[in-house]
Protein backbone atom coordinates (compact mmCIF):
# COMPACT_ATOMS: atom_id res chain seq x y z
CA UNK A 1 0.00 0.00 0.00
CA UNK A 2 1.37 3.41 -0.91
CA UNK A 3 2.38 5.60 2.03
CA UNK A 4 -0.18 8.29 1.23
CA UNK A 5 -2.93 5.67 1.50
CA UNK A 6 -2.09 4.64 5.05
CA UNK A 7 -3.49 5.78 8.36
CA UNK A 8 -1.75 8.36 10.52
CA UNK A 9 -1.25 5.84 13.32
CA UNK A 10 0.38 3.30 10.99
CA UNK A 11 2.67 5.91 9.42
CA UNK A 12 3.59 7.18 12.86
CA UNK A 13 4.79 3.71 13.89
CA UNK A 14 6.94 3.43 10.76
CA UNK A 15 8.32 6.94 11.22
CA UNK A 16 9.35 6.42 14.83
CA UNK A 17 10.86 3.03 13.94
CA UNK A 18 12.99 4.80 11.36
CA UNK A 19 11.61 2.69 8.47
CA UNK A 20 10.39 5.71 6.52
CA UNK A 21 10.88 9.47 6.58
CA UNK A 22 8.40 12.30 6.53
CA UNK A 23 9.82 13.27 3.13
CA UNK A 24 8.97 9.77 1.83
CA UNK A 25 5.30 10.28 2.74
CA UNK A 26 5.03 13.73 1.19
CA UNK A 27 6.89 12.70 -1.97
CA UNK A 28 4.50 9.77 -2.33
CA UNK A 29 1.52 12.11 -1.84
CA UNK A 30 2.92 14.42 -4.51
CA UNK A 31 3.36 11.57 -6.98
CA UNK A 32 -0.12 10.16 -6.26
CA UNK A 33 -1.65 13.60 -6.79
CA UNK A 34 0.21 14.26 -10.02
CA UNK A 35 -0.61 10.78 -11.35
CA UNK A 36 -4.30 10.58 -10.42
CA UNK A 37 -5.82 13.79 -9.09
CA UNK A 38 -6.31 15.16 -12.58
CA UNK A 39 -9.27 12.74 -12.78
CA UNK A 40 -10.58 13.36 -9.24
CA UNK A 41 -10.01 17.07 -8.61
CA UNK A 42 -9.67 16.83 -4.82
CA UNK A 43 -6.86 19.39 -4.63
CA UNK A 44 -6.97 23.03 -5.64
CA UNK A 45 -3.24 23.28 -5.02
CA UNK A 46 -0.51 20.94 -3.85
CA UNK A 47 2.58 23.08 -3.67
CA UNK A 48 5.14 20.87 -1.90
CA UNK A 49 8.32 22.93 -1.52
CA UNK A 50 7.48 24.32 1.92
CA UNK A 51 6.10 20.98 3.11
CA UNK A 52 9.24 19.11 2.04
CA UNK A 53 11.45 21.63 3.83
CA UNK A 54 9.34 21.17 6.94
CA UNK A 55 9.50 17.38 6.52
CA UNK A 56 13.29 17.45 6.69
CA UNK A 57 13.08 19.27 10.01
CA UNK A 58 10.19 17.24 11.44
CA UNK A 59 10.30 16.40 15.15
CA UNK A 60 9.20 12.77 15.21
CA UNK A 61 8.84 12.80 18.99
CA UNK A 62 5.69 14.93 18.67
CA UNK A 63 2.24 13.23 18.45
CA UNK A 64 1.82 14.01 14.72
CA UNK A 65 5.51 14.48 13.95
CA UNK A 66 6.21 14.54 10.20
CA UNK A 67 2.66 13.63 9.14
CA UNK A 68 1.13 15.63 6.24
CA UNK A 69 -2.45 16.87 6.63
CA UNK A 70 -4.45 18.35 3.72
CA UNK A 71 -6.33 21.54 4.51
CA UNK A 72 -9.74 22.61 3.21
CA UNK A 73 -9.25 25.76 1.21
CA UNK A 74 -11.23 27.97 3.58
CA UNK A 75 -8.67 27.71 6.42
CA UNK A 76 -5.79 30.17 6.47
CA UNK A 77 -2.27 28.75 6.19
CA UNK A 78 0.38 31.46 6.29
CA UNK A 79 2.02 32.07 2.92
CA UNK A 80 -0.45 29.82 1.09
CA UNK A 81 -3.17 31.03 -1.30
CA UNK A 82 -6.68 30.55 0.09
CA UNK A 83 -9.54 30.61 -2.44
CA UNK A 84 -12.58 29.40 -0.47
CA UNK A 85 -13.51 27.84 -3.81
CA UNK A 86 -14.42 31.34 -4.99
CA UNK A 87 -13.46 33.45 -7.97
CA UNK A 88 -13.55 36.36 -5.53
CA UNK A 89 -10.28 35.19 -3.95
CA UNK A 90 -8.78 32.97 -6.64
CA UNK A 91 -5.41 34.33 -7.70
CA UNK A 92 -5.81 37.32 -5.40
CA UNK A 93 -5.34 36.21 -1.80
CA UNK A 94 -2.41 34.76 0.14
CA UNK A 95 -2.98 34.13 3.84
CA UNK A 96 -0.91 36.49 6.01
CA UNK A 97 -1.36 34.29 9.10
CA UNK A 98 -1.99 30.75 10.33
CA UNK A 99 -5.43 29.75 11.59
CA UNK A 100 -5.27 28.51 15.19
CA UNK A 101 -5.89 24.91 14.04
CA UNK A 102 -2.85 25.22 11.77
CA UNK A 103 -0.73 26.57 14.63
CA UNK A 104 -1.97 23.67 16.75
CA UNK A 105 -1.20 21.12 14.03
CA UNK A 106 2.30 22.52 13.65
CA UNK A 107 2.79 22.43 17.43
CA UNK A 108 1.90 18.72 17.29
CA UNK A 109 4.50 18.23 14.54
CA UNK A 110 2.10 17.88 11.61
CA UNK A 111 2.78 19.42 8.19
CA UNK A 112 -0.03 21.19 6.33
CA UNK A 113 0.17 20.00 2.74
CA UNK A 114 -2.25 20.62 -0.12
CA UNK A 115 -5.44 22.68 -0.28
CA UNK A 116 -8.68 20.84 -0.94
CA UNK A 117 -11.69 21.80 -3.01
CA UNK A 118 -15.02 22.89 -1.52
CA UNK A 119 -18.36 24.38 -2.36
CA UNK A 120 -17.79 28.12 -2.63
CA UNK A 121 -17.44 29.54 0.90
CA UNK A 122 -18.55 26.08 2.14
CA UNK A 123 -22.10 26.65 0.85
CA UNK A 124 -23.36 23.40 -0.56
CA UNK A 125 -23.36 19.66 -0.12
CA UNK A 126 -21.93 18.38 -3.38
CA UNK A 127 -18.76 20.47 -4.03
CA UNK A 128 -20.42 21.30 -7.37
CA UNK A 129 -20.72 24.92 -6.18
CA UNK A 130 -16.94 25.36 -6.28
CA UNK A 131 -15.97 28.25 -8.52
CA UNK A 132 -12.64 26.53 -9.19
CA UNK A 133 -13.27 22.93 -10.26
CA UNK A 134 -15.44 19.84 -9.89
CA UNK A 135 -14.46 16.95 -7.62
CA UNK A 136 -15.33 13.34 -8.42
CA UNK A 137 -16.18 10.76 -5.78
CA UNK A 138 -13.11 8.47 -5.78
CA UNK A 139 -15.28 5.50 -4.76
CA UNK A 140 -17.74 6.14 -7.60
CA UNK A 141 -16.60 8.45 -10.40
CA UNK A 142 -19.56 10.31 -11.92
CA UNK A 143 -21.06 10.71 -8.47
CA UNK A 144 -20.63 13.71 -6.19
CA UNK A 145 -18.17 13.42 -3.29
CA UNK A 146 -20.62 15.29 -1.06
CA UNK A 147 -19.78 18.63 0.43
CA UNK A 148 -18.90 21.13 1.29
CA UNK A 149 -15.64 19.43 2.40
CA UNK A 150 -15.81 17.24 -0.71
CA UNK A 151 -12.17 17.85 -1.63
CA UNK A 152 -10.97 16.80 1.82
CA UNK A 153 -13.11 13.64 1.76
CA UNK A 154 -11.99 12.78 -1.78
CA UNK A 155 -8.34 13.45 -0.89
CA UNK A 156 -8.48 10.86 1.90
CA UNK A 157 -10.79 8.38 0.14
CA UNK A 158 -8.70 8.64 -3.03
CA UNK A 159 -5.58 7.70 -1.04
CA UNK A 160 -3.81 10.95 -1.87
CA UNK A 161 -3.17 11.97 1.73
CA UNK A 162 -3.46 10.22 5.12
CA UNK A 163 -5.86 12.79 6.61
CA UNK A 164 -7.44 16.20 6.06
CA UNK A 165 -9.18 19.00 7.89
CA UNK A 166 -12.65 20.14 6.84
CA UNK A 167 -15.29 22.45 8.24
CA UNK A 168 -18.88 21.60 9.14
CA UNK A 169 -21.67 24.19 9.27
CA UNK A 170 -24.60 21.88 8.53
CA UNK A 171 -22.99 18.52 7.79
CA UNK A 172 -20.08 19.55 5.60
CA UNK A 173 -17.63 17.10 7.21
CA UNK A 174 -19.96 14.20 8.01
CA UNK A 175 -21.89 14.04 4.71
CA UNK A 176 -18.86 13.96 2.35
CA UNK A 177 -17.22 11.46 4.71
CA UNK A 178 -20.31 9.28 4.35
CA UNK A 179 -20.45 9.65 0.56
CA UNK A 180 -16.73 8.90 0.10
CA UNK A 181 -16.37 6.15 2.71
CA UNK A 182 -14.08 7.81 5.26
CA UNK A 183 -14.41 8.89 8.89
CA UNK A 184 -15.52 12.50 9.48
CA UNK A 185 -15.88 14.18 12.87
CA UNK A 186 -17.67 17.43 13.67
CA UNK A 187 -16.57 18.50 17.14
CA UNK A 188 -18.92 20.20 19.59
CA UNK A 189 -19.34 23.93 19.09
CA UNK A 190 -16.46 25.65 20.90
CA UNK A 191 -14.25 22.55 21.12
CA UNK A 192 -12.03 23.79 18.28
CA UNK A 193 -11.07 27.40 17.58
CA UNK A 194 -12.61 28.98 14.49
CA UNK A 195 -9.95 31.69 14.26
CA UNK A 196 -8.63 31.66 10.70
CA UNK A 197 -11.54 29.67 9.29
CA UNK A 198 -13.24 31.94 6.75
CA UNK A 199 -16.60 32.44 8.47
CA UNK A 200 -19.84 31.16 6.92
CA UNK A 201 -22.27 30.70 9.84
CA UNK A 202 -20.35 31.75 12.92
CA UNK A 203 -22.73 30.17 15.43
CA UNK A 204 -22.64 26.86 13.52
CA UNK A 205 -19.12 26.44 12.03
CA UNK A 206 -16.63 23.93 13.45
CA UNK A 207 -13.38 22.57 12.03
CA UNK A 208 -12.81 18.83 12.23
CA UNK A 209 -10.87 15.88 10.80
CA UNK A 210 -11.54 13.54 7.85
CA UNK A 211 -9.50 10.37 8.21
CA UNK A 212 -9.18 6.69 7.27
CA UNK A 213 -9.76 5.51 10.84
CA UNK A 214 -11.52 6.50 14.05
CA UNK A 215 -8.19 6.43 15.89
CA UNK A 216 -6.80 8.98 13.41
CA UNK A 217 -9.81 11.25 14.00
CA UNK A 218 -9.04 11.07 17.74
CA UNK A 219 -5.36 11.82 17.12
CA UNK A 220 -6.22 14.91 15.10
CA UNK A 221 -8.83 16.10 17.58
CA UNK A 222 -6.20 15.84 20.33
CA UNK A 223 -4.09 18.28 18.34
CA UNK A 224 -6.69 20.84 17.27
CA UNK A 225 -8.99 21.03 20.33
CA UNK A 226 -8.72 23.75 22.93
CA UNK A 227 -9.44 27.27 24.04
CA UNK A 228 -8.13 30.18 21.99
CA UNK A 229 -8.05 33.81 23.09
CA UNK A 230 -8.70 34.76 19.45
CA UNK A 231 -12.06 32.92 19.39
CA UNK A 232 -14.26 34.01 22.26
CA UNK A 233 -16.64 31.11 21.57
CA UNK A 234 -13.92 28.50 22.05
CA UNK A 235 -14.26 26.62 25.32
CA UNK A 236 -11.76 26.34 28.12
CA UNK A 237 -12.81 22.76 28.86
CA UNK A 238 -10.48 19.90 29.72
CA UNK A 239 -9.05 18.11 26.68
CA UNK A 240 -8.94 14.39 27.34
CA UNK A 241 -6.67 12.09 25.34
CA UNK A 242 -9.27 11.11 22.74
CA UNK A 243 -7.31 8.03 21.71
CA UNK A 244 -7.73 6.52 25.18
CA UNK A 245 -10.53 4.04 25.74
CA UNK A 246 -11.41 3.76 22.06
CA UNK A 247 -11.53 -0.02 22.30
CA UNK A 248 -13.69 -0.21 25.41
CA UNK A 249 -16.69 -1.17 23.31
CA UNK A 250 -20.34 -0.28 23.68
CA UNK A 251 -21.45 -2.75 26.36
CA UNK A 252 -23.80 -0.91 28.70
CA UNK A 253 -24.15 2.09 26.41
CA UNK A 254 -27.64 3.37 25.69
CA UNK A 255 -28.01 4.24 22.02
CA UNK A 256 -31.01 6.23 20.83
CA UNK A 257 -32.81 5.77 17.53
CA UNK A 258 -34.88 8.91 16.83
CA UNK A 259 -38.18 7.85 15.30
CA UNK A 260 -38.39 11.08 13.28
CA UNK A 261 -35.15 10.24 11.45
CA UNK A 262 -36.42 7.02 9.94
CA UNK A 263 -39.39 8.49 8.09
CA UNK A 264 -37.99 11.25 5.89
CA UNK A 265 -37.97 9.59 2.49
CA UNK A 266 -34.84 7.67 3.38
CA UNK A 267 -33.50 5.16 0.85
CA UNK A 268 -34.51 1.66 1.97
CA UNK A 269 -31.01 0.21 1.62
CA UNK A 270 -29.42 3.11 3.51
CA UNK A 271 -31.98 2.59 6.25
CA UNK A 272 -31.25 -1.14 6.31
CA UNK A 273 -27.49 -0.50 6.71
CA UNK A 274 -28.06 1.85 9.63
CA UNK A 275 -30.51 -0.51 11.33
CA UNK A 276 -28.21 -3.50 10.98
CA UNK A 277 -25.30 -1.51 12.43
CA UNK A 278 -27.55 -0.65 15.39
CA UNK A 279 -28.47 -4.33 15.82
CA UNK A 280 -24.79 -5.33 15.69
CA UNK A 281 -24.01 -2.84 18.46
CA UNK A 282 -26.94 -4.26 20.44
CA UNK A 283 -25.40 -7.72 20.04
CA UNK A 284 -22.25 -6.31 21.66
CA UNK A 285 -24.14 -5.22 24.72
CA UNK A 286 -25.51 -1.80 23.86
CA UNK A 287 -29.12 -1.07 24.67
CA UNK A 288 -31.17 0.39 21.80
CA UNK A 289 -33.76 2.95 22.85
CA UNK A 290 -36.37 4.55 20.63
CA UNK A 291 -36.31 8.29 21.25
CA UNK A 292 -38.13 11.31 19.89
CA UNK A 293 -36.69 14.57 18.59
CA UNK A 294 -40.07 16.19 17.95
CA UNK A 295 -38.87 19.41 16.30
CA UNK A 296 -36.84 17.61 13.62
CA UNK A 297 -39.31 18.60 10.89
CA UNK A 298 -38.50 22.28 11.54
CA UNK A 299 -34.72 21.91 11.43
CA UNK A 300 -34.27 22.64 7.71
CA UNK A 301 -36.41 25.78 7.84
CA UNK A 302 -34.62 26.97 10.97
CA UNK A 303 -31.19 26.32 9.51
CA UNK A 304 -31.96 27.96 6.17
CA UNK A 305 -32.88 31.15 7.99
CA UNK A 306 -30.02 31.24 10.49
CA UNK A 307 -27.15 30.07 8.25
CA UNK A 308 -27.90 32.47 5.36
CA UNK A 309 -28.52 35.32 7.82
CA UNK A 310 -25.09 34.81 9.36
CA UNK A 311 -23.55 34.30 5.91
CA UNK A 312 -25.02 37.53 4.55
CA UNK A 313 -23.37 39.38 7.42
CA UNK A 314 -20.05 37.50 7.27
CA UNK A 315 -19.70 37.82 3.51
CA UNK A 316 -20.19 41.59 3.56
CA UNK A 317 -16.42 41.76 4.07
CA UNK A 318 -15.96 40.64 0.48
CA UNK A 319 -16.48 44.09 -0.99
CA UNK A 320 -13.59 44.55 -3.43
CA UNK A 321 -11.84 46.94 -1.05
CA UNK A 322 -9.91 44.88 1.46
CA UNK A 323 -8.89 41.77 -0.44
CA UNK A 324 -9.73 39.64 -3.42
CA UNK A 325 -10.66 40.67 -6.92
CA UNK A 326 -12.04 44.15 -7.63
CA UNK A 327 -14.13 45.00 -10.66
CA UNK A 328 -12.19 46.93 -13.27
CA UNK A 329 -12.76 50.68 -13.58
CA UNK A 330 -15.66 51.11 -11.13
CA UNK A 331 -17.47 54.36 -11.80
CA UNK A 332 -18.03 55.08 -8.12
CA UNK A 333 -17.83 53.51 -4.68
CA UNK A 334 -21.25 51.84 -4.92
CA UNK A 335 -20.51 50.15 -8.24
CA UNK A 336 -17.17 49.01 -6.86
CA UNK A 337 -19.14 47.00 -4.28
CA UNK A 338 -22.02 45.81 -6.42
CA UNK A 339 -19.97 44.90 -9.50
CA UNK A 340 -17.15 43.22 -7.57
CA UNK A 341 -19.69 41.11 -5.71
CA UNK A 342 -21.60 40.29 -8.90
CA UNK A 343 -18.45 39.04 -10.62
CA UNK A 344 -16.86 37.37 -7.59
CA UNK A 345 -19.71 35.28 -6.15
CA UNK A 346 -21.31 32.22 -7.72
CA UNK A 347 -25.05 31.51 -7.82
CA UNK A 348 -25.41 29.61 -4.55
CA UNK A 349 -23.53 32.25 -2.58
CA UNK A 350 -25.62 35.02 -4.13
CA UNK A 351 -28.82 33.10 -3.38
CA UNK A 352 -27.89 32.63 0.26
CA UNK A 353 -26.84 36.25 0.69
CA UNK A 354 -30.18 37.36 -0.78
CA UNK A 355 -32.09 34.96 1.47
CA UNK A 356 -30.10 35.98 4.54
CA UNK A 357 -30.42 39.68 3.83
CA UNK A 358 -34.16 39.25 3.33
CA UNK A 359 -34.81 37.45 6.64
CA UNK A 360 -32.81 40.10 8.48
CA UNK A 361 -34.38 43.05 6.69
CA UNK A 362 -36.68 45.58 8.31
CA UNK A 363 -40.18 44.17 8.71
CA UNK A 364 -39.12 40.53 8.38
CA UNK A 365 -36.50 40.18 11.13
CA UNK A 366 -38.93 39.15 13.86
CA UNK A 367 -41.13 36.99 11.63
CA UNK A 368 -38.23 34.94 10.29
CA UNK A 369 -34.90 35.39 12.06
CA UNK A 370 -36.11 35.83 15.63
CA UNK A 371 -38.66 33.05 15.21
CA UNK A 372 -35.93 30.73 13.90
CA UNK A 373 -33.74 31.49 16.93
CA UNK A 374 -36.62 30.44 19.19
CA UNK A 375 -37.26 27.23 17.28
CA UNK A 376 -33.51 26.61 17.55
CA UNK A 377 -33.94 26.63 21.33
CA UNK A 378 -36.65 23.96 20.98
CA UNK A 379 -34.39 21.84 18.75
CA UNK A 380 -31.61 22.06 21.31
CA UNK A 381 -34.04 21.15 24.11
CA UNK A 382 -35.03 18.03 22.15
CA UNK A 383 -31.39 16.91 22.28
CA UNK A 384 -30.89 17.86 25.92
CA UNK A 385 -33.90 15.74 26.84
CA UNK A 386 -32.78 12.87 24.59
CA UNK A 387 -29.30 12.80 26.11
CA UNK A 388 -30.85 12.44 29.56
CA UNK A 389 -32.02 9.02 28.35
CA UNK A 390 -29.21 7.89 26.03
CA UNK A 391 -25.42 8.19 25.68
CA UNK A 392 -25.41 8.65 21.92
CA UNK A 393 -27.83 8.74 18.99
CA UNK A 394 -27.58 6.62 15.83
CA UNK A 395 -28.89 8.01 12.54
CA UNK A 396 -28.25 7.96 8.82
CA UNK A 397 -25.94 10.73 7.57
CA UNK A 398 -27.87 11.45 4.38
CA UNK A 399 -31.13 10.05 2.99
CA UNK A 400 -29.33 8.52 -0.01
CA UNK A 401 -25.89 7.34 -1.05
CA UNK A 402 -23.93 9.80 -3.23
CA UNK A 403 -26.16 11.03 -6.09
CA UNK A 404 -24.86 11.41 -9.64
CA UNK A 405 -23.28 14.73 -10.46
CA UNK A 406 -25.79 17.35 -11.56
CA UNK A 407 -28.74 15.42 -10.12
CA UNK A 408 -30.12 18.33 -8.10
CA UNK A 409 -28.82 21.25 -10.12
CA UNK A 410 -31.27 24.11 -10.49
CA UNK A 411 -33.27 23.00 -7.46
CA UNK A 412 -31.62 24.36 -4.31
CA UNK A 413 -34.49 23.27 -2.04
CA UNK A 414 -33.90 19.64 -3.05
CA UNK A 415 -30.25 20.00 -1.93
CA UNK A 416 -31.28 21.71 1.31
CA UNK A 417 -33.80 18.99 2.24
CA UNK A 418 -31.07 16.33 2.05
CA UNK A 419 -29.31 18.01 4.99
CA UNK A 420 -32.06 16.88 7.38
CA UNK A 421 -29.99 14.41 9.44
CA UNK A 422 -26.88 16.54 9.93
CA UNK A 423 -27.98 20.14 10.50
CA UNK A 424 -29.58 19.68 13.92
CA UNK A 425 -26.21 18.93 15.51
CA UNK A 426 -24.94 22.32 14.31
CA UNK A 427 -28.04 24.12 15.52
CA UNK A 428 -27.76 22.47 18.94
CA UNK A 429 -23.94 22.63 19.10
CA UNK A 430 -23.54 18.87 19.61
CA UNK A 431 -20.78 16.66 18.24
CA UNK A 432 -21.26 14.06 15.52
CA UNK A 433 -19.23 11.56 13.54
CA UNK A 434 -19.76 9.62 10.32
CA UNK A 435 -18.22 6.17 10.17
CA UNK A 436 -18.36 3.93 7.07
CA UNK A 437 -20.79 1.00 6.81
CA UNK A 438 -21.03 -1.62 4.09
CA UNK A 439 -21.57 0.15 0.72
CA UNK A 440 -24.91 0.11 -1.10
CA UNK A 441 -24.49 -0.97 -4.74
CA UNK A 442 -20.83 0.05 -4.57
CA UNK A 443 -21.60 3.47 -3.09
CA UNK A 444 -20.23 4.23 0.40
CA UNK A 445 -22.72 4.85 3.22
CA UNK A 446 -21.96 6.18 6.68
CA UNK A 447 -23.55 5.82 10.09
CA UNK A 448 -23.93 9.07 12.00
CA UNK A 449 -23.33 8.92 15.74
CA UNK A 450 -24.44 12.07 17.55
CA UNK A 451 -23.23 12.87 21.04
CA UNK A 452 -24.04 15.50 23.63
CA UNK A 453 -22.04 18.71 23.88
CA UNK A 454 -18.40 17.74 24.59
CA UNK A 455 -19.35 14.06 24.24
CA UNK A 456 -16.60 13.32 21.70
CA UNK A 457 -15.12 10.46 23.74
CA UNK A 458 -18.42 8.59 23.69
CA UNK A 459 -19.05 8.91 19.96
CA UNK A 460 -15.44 8.03 19.11
CA UNK A 461 -15.69 4.88 21.21
CA UNK A 462 -18.98 3.97 19.59
CA UNK A 463 -17.57 4.71 16.11
CA UNK A 464 -14.60 2.49 16.83
CA UNK A 465 -16.99 -0.35 17.72
CA UNK A 466 -18.73 0.14 14.34
CA UNK A 467 -15.39 0.24 12.53
CA UNK A 468 -14.39 -3.21 13.79
CA UNK A 469 -17.79 -4.84 13.16
CA UNK B 1 -50.06 31.28 4.05
CA UNK B 2 -48.11 34.51 3.78
CA UNK B 3 -46.90 35.76 0.42
CA UNK B 4 -43.64 33.87 -0.06
CA UNK B 5 -42.18 35.90 -2.90
CA UNK B 6 -39.08 38.00 -2.34
CA UNK B 7 -38.43 41.30 -4.11
CA UNK B 8 -35.05 40.04 -5.26
CA UNK B 9 -33.88 43.26 -6.85
CA UNK B 10 -34.68 45.32 -3.74
CA UNK B 11 -32.93 42.82 -1.44
CA UNK B 12 -29.93 42.51 -3.79
CA UNK B 13 -29.51 46.26 -3.51
CA UNK B 14 -29.52 46.01 0.29
CA UNK B 15 -26.85 43.30 -0.02
CA UNK B 16 -24.84 45.41 -2.49
CA UNK B 17 -24.89 42.79 -5.24
CA UNK B 18 -25.60 43.61 -8.85
CA UNK B 19 -27.73 40.91 -10.51
CA UNK B 20 -28.58 40.24 -14.14
CA UNK B 21 -32.23 40.07 -15.24
CA UNK B 22 -31.83 36.33 -15.61
CA UNK B 23 -30.54 35.98 -12.03
CA UNK B 24 -33.37 38.09 -10.64
CA UNK B 25 -35.90 35.79 -12.36
CA UNK B 26 -34.15 32.55 -11.41
CA UNK B 27 -33.40 33.44 -7.77
CA UNK B 28 -36.93 34.80 -7.39
CA UNK B 29 -38.54 31.52 -8.36
CA UNK B 30 -36.02 29.35 -6.47
CA UNK B 31 -36.26 31.40 -3.29
CA UNK B 32 -40.06 31.39 -3.43
CA UNK B 33 -39.85 27.60 -3.11
CA UNK B 34 -37.44 27.90 -0.19
CA UNK B 35 -39.63 30.51 1.54
CA UNK B 36 -42.69 28.29 1.14
CA UNK B 37 -40.80 25.62 3.08
CA UNK B 38 -39.64 28.15 5.65
CA UNK B 39 -43.25 29.22 6.31
CA UNK B 40 -43.54 25.90 8.13
CA UNK B 41 -42.04 27.60 11.17
CA UNK B 42 -45.24 29.60 11.64
CA UNK B 43 -46.83 26.39 12.97
CA UNK B 44 -44.51 26.20 15.96
CA UNK B 45 -45.68 27.49 19.32
CA UNK B 46 -42.82 29.74 20.45
CA UNK B 47 -44.70 31.49 23.24
CA UNK B 48 -42.30 32.11 26.13
CA UNK B 49 -39.30 30.49 24.36
CA UNK B 50 -35.99 32.35 24.58
CA UNK B 51 -34.10 32.89 21.31
CA UNK B 52 -30.82 30.98 20.94
CA UNK B 53 -28.19 32.86 18.99
CA UNK B 54 -25.34 30.62 20.08
CA UNK B 55 -24.74 27.05 21.17
CA UNK B 56 -22.65 28.06 24.17
CA UNK B 57 -23.84 30.21 27.03
CA UNK B 58 -20.56 32.07 27.53
CA UNK B 59 -20.69 35.74 26.61
CA UNK B 60 -18.62 38.90 26.82
CA UNK B 61 -15.32 37.16 27.35
CA UNK B 62 -12.65 39.79 27.73
CA UNK B 63 -8.90 39.60 27.88
CA UNK B 64 -6.67 41.71 30.12
CA UNK B 65 -6.41 45.25 28.76
CA UNK B 66 -2.78 44.96 27.79
CA UNK B 67 -1.27 45.72 24.39
CA UNK B 68 -0.37 42.64 22.39
CA UNK B 69 1.40 42.41 19.08
CA UNK B 70 -0.85 42.58 16.02
CA UNK B 71 -0.17 41.14 12.60
CA UNK B 72 1.85 43.55 10.47
CA UNK B 73 -0.12 45.70 8.03
CA UNK B 74 2.03 44.61 5.08
CA UNK B 75 0.56 41.10 5.26
CA UNK B 76 -2.93 42.48 4.71
CA UNK B 77 -1.96 45.11 2.16
CA UNK B 78 -0.35 42.48 -0.07
CA UNK B 79 -3.90 41.22 -0.70
CA UNK B 80 -5.44 44.64 -1.31
CA UNK B 81 -6.78 45.26 -4.83
CA UNK B 82 -5.40 48.80 -4.64
CA UNK B 83 -3.29 50.57 -2.06
CA UNK B 84 -1.19 53.66 -1.51
CA UNK B 85 0.86 54.99 1.42
CA UNK B 86 0.14 51.93 3.54
CA UNK B 87 -3.62 52.31 3.14
CA UNK B 88 -6.40 50.84 1.02
CA UNK B 89 -7.29 53.01 -1.95
CA UNK B 90 -10.85 53.37 -3.32
CA UNK B 91 -12.52 55.64 -5.88
CA UNK B 92 -13.30 59.15 -4.75
CA UNK B 93 -16.21 59.09 -2.27
CA UNK B 94 -16.86 62.81 -1.66
CA UNK B 95 -16.08 65.85 -3.75
CA UNK B 96 -13.68 68.29 -2.18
Amino acid sequence: MSLAAQSLSSLRRQLTAGEISSRDIIEDAVSQISARDGDIGAFISSESKTALTEADKADLSLPLGGLPIAIKDNINVQGSPCTCGSKFLSGAYTSPYDATVIKNLRAAGAIPFGRTNLDEFAMGSSTENSGIQLTQNPAAPGHIPGGSSGGSAAAVAGNFIPAALGSDTGGSIRQPASHCGVVGLKPSYGRVSRYGLVAFGSSLDQIGPLTHTVEDAALLLNAIAGADPRDSTSLDAEIPDYTEGLDQGVAGMKLGLPKEYFTHGIDSQVRERVESAAKALEAQGAELVEISLPHTEYAIATYYIIAPAEASSNLSRFDGVRYGNRTENPKDMLSLYTDSREAGFGSEVKRRIILGTYVLSSGYHDAYYLRALKVRTLIKQDFVQAFEKVDAILTPVAPDAAPKMGAASGDPLKHYLADIFTISANLAGNCGISVPLEPVDGLPVGLQILGPHLGEQTILRCARAVEVL
Amino acid sequence: MADSSIDVRYVANLARINLSEEEVERFGSQLTGVMEHIEKLSEVDIEGIEPMSHANTTSNKVRPDEPVESLPAEGFLQNAPDQANGQLRVPKVVDA
